[in-house]
């Protein structure tokens, strides 16, 4: 609430300058949603600090029943631990509204198992502010090589999202699940408001296209999941499939994704300086709409 | 309304009303996930029924081919014996859900006494007496997250 606009002398700069001396003046959040991961968070959390020790970090412990908490507390990272297992889509939206109370204007999620590799945060981090057009930045495997073996069924799956997402958001969408994502501050408040239940992140997508948020991809690599259990094995594809083409074909119907509508001009992340002062009035209106 | 007439046109007239039904049935669960009354794995499952009683409306011989794979003479009665199954299934799986959301609004209740409990604690340290120096913060337990992973 108390976000203060930009100085004045920022506004005679160029575009890329500002981009780059904002960097250093904003409060950038890591998310790292982690269910029983006691072996990789830690290291990720390590990761993400040593790529760039500007970051917070916060671990969201879903419920786990392993040593993920204890893990996680011995870091530099804030650790909120839930009660009982949410559900990915759950354990992100906590991380956005702990990012949304503490005034954060960046949020990159990075999960708990070690799939995003750290060392692409800063060309996130580069492209969320010199893009200047993006709300968020995504982390894409099929840009480039992905770096490891995608098995053949998600890439299918992938390739249906990717060619329905493509033809909805009228912007080529390559990796619609890739869940390595960084966004400002007005993803952070559409998120925090409302997030997708499970297999959040194709109806993410489509959430900040129905805002008119904008969306960029990034080449990166990913790590090929490490042992054990992926998320999602053969007969939860098919529901996964199922759900996410259902959420898709009946989000194009509603009007409005979320039933908050946009407070009238909200502060819109880091570009609408004069417009800041208004919105922070606008705003206790509506939180009272909230219901 | 002889029977001679009736004969063909109730079956056709049955028929249709149960389409239209189906399709109204379809409609309606789609159209609460559109108002977001109800989240998409139900609606996957009750769209699904919809489209059995769908197709066996469509298809009416499907129905005496079913009865017959079953052994059951009359197949209104293996309409009834698949149906009775299916709700008996579903049934028990609200069940199990209902016991799942129980469990996690108990532990949820838990929670919140505990943080009541250490806030108040906390406000009474804060409150000058600095007398009892309460034991310092300690990290609680994980509470024994049951195992209500959904799904």
């Amino acid at each position: 609430m108390g976000r203060k606009s930009l100085p004045a002398t920022h506004l005679g700069a160029t575009l890329r300058a500002m981009a780059a001396e904002q960097s250093d003046q904003l409060r950038k959040l890591a998310i790292v949603p982690a269910y029983n991961e006691e072996g990789m968070v830690a290291k990720v959390v390590r990761d993400i600090l040593s790529a760039d020790p500007t970051f917070d970090v916060v671990v969201v412990d879903d419920g786990s029943t392993d040593r993920t908490i204890a893990e996680a507390q011995a870091t530099d990272a804030t650790v909120i631990r839930l009660p009982f297992n949410v559900g990915i889509g759950g354990a992100m939206q906590t991380g956005f509204k702990f990012a949304l109370n503490n005034d954060y204007d960046v949020a990159v999620q990075v999960d708990g198992d070690g799939q995003h590799k750290t060392e692409y945060l800063p060309e996130l981090l580069a492209a969320l502010n010199t893009e200047g057009q993006a709300d968020m930045v995504c982390g894409s495997r099929f840009l480039e090589d992905p770096g490891y073996k995608v098995p053949i069924g998600r890439r299918i799956g992938n390739l249906i999202f990717s060619v329905v997402l493509t033809l909805i958001v009228r912007q080529r969408i390559t990796d619609p699940t890739s869940g390595f994502r960084m966004t400002n501050r007005r993803g952070i408040e559409l998120f925090a408001r409302d997030y997708p239940h499970d297999y959040p992140e194709v109806e993410a997508i489509l959430m900040l296209n129905a805002h008119r948020l904008r969306i960029h991809e990034v080449p990166v690599r990913m790590n090929a999941r490490g042992f054990g259990r992926s998320s999602i094995d053969y007969p939860r594809s098919a529901y996964y499939m199922a759900k996410v083409l259902l959420a898709i074909f009946v989000g194009l119907t509603r009007r409005r994704p979320v039933p908050v509508d946009d407070p009238p001009d909200t502060p819109g992340g880091e570009s609408v300086a004069p417009g800041a002062v208004a919105g922070a009035s606008a705003d206790p209106a509506a939180q009272g709409g909230g219901s | 309304m002889t029977i001679l007439a009736a004969e063909g046109g109730i079956d056709t007239r049955v028929q249709l009303v149960a389409i239209v039904v189906t399709i109204l049935l379809f409609g309606l669960v789609i159209e609460l996930v559109r108002r977001r009354r109800l989240v998409e794995r139900y609606a996957l499952l009750w769209m699904s029924a919809a489209l059995a009683l769908f197709i066996l409306a469509i298809w009416r011989d499907l129905l005496e081919i079913g009865s017959d794979f079953l052994g059951i003479a009359v197949p209104a009665n293996a309409l009834f014996l698949v149906a009775f199954a299916v709700i008996f299934v579903l049934l028990l799986h609200f069940s199990v859900a209902t016991s799942r959301l129980g469990d996690e609004t108990k532990i949820l209740a838990q929670e919140v006494a505990r943080l009541d409990e250490q806030q108040r604690r906390l406000r009474a340290n804060l409150n000058g007496d600095g007398a009892g120096p309460a034991q310092p913060e300690r990290e609680e337990p994980a509470p024994s997250s049951a195992r209500t992973s959904d799904q």
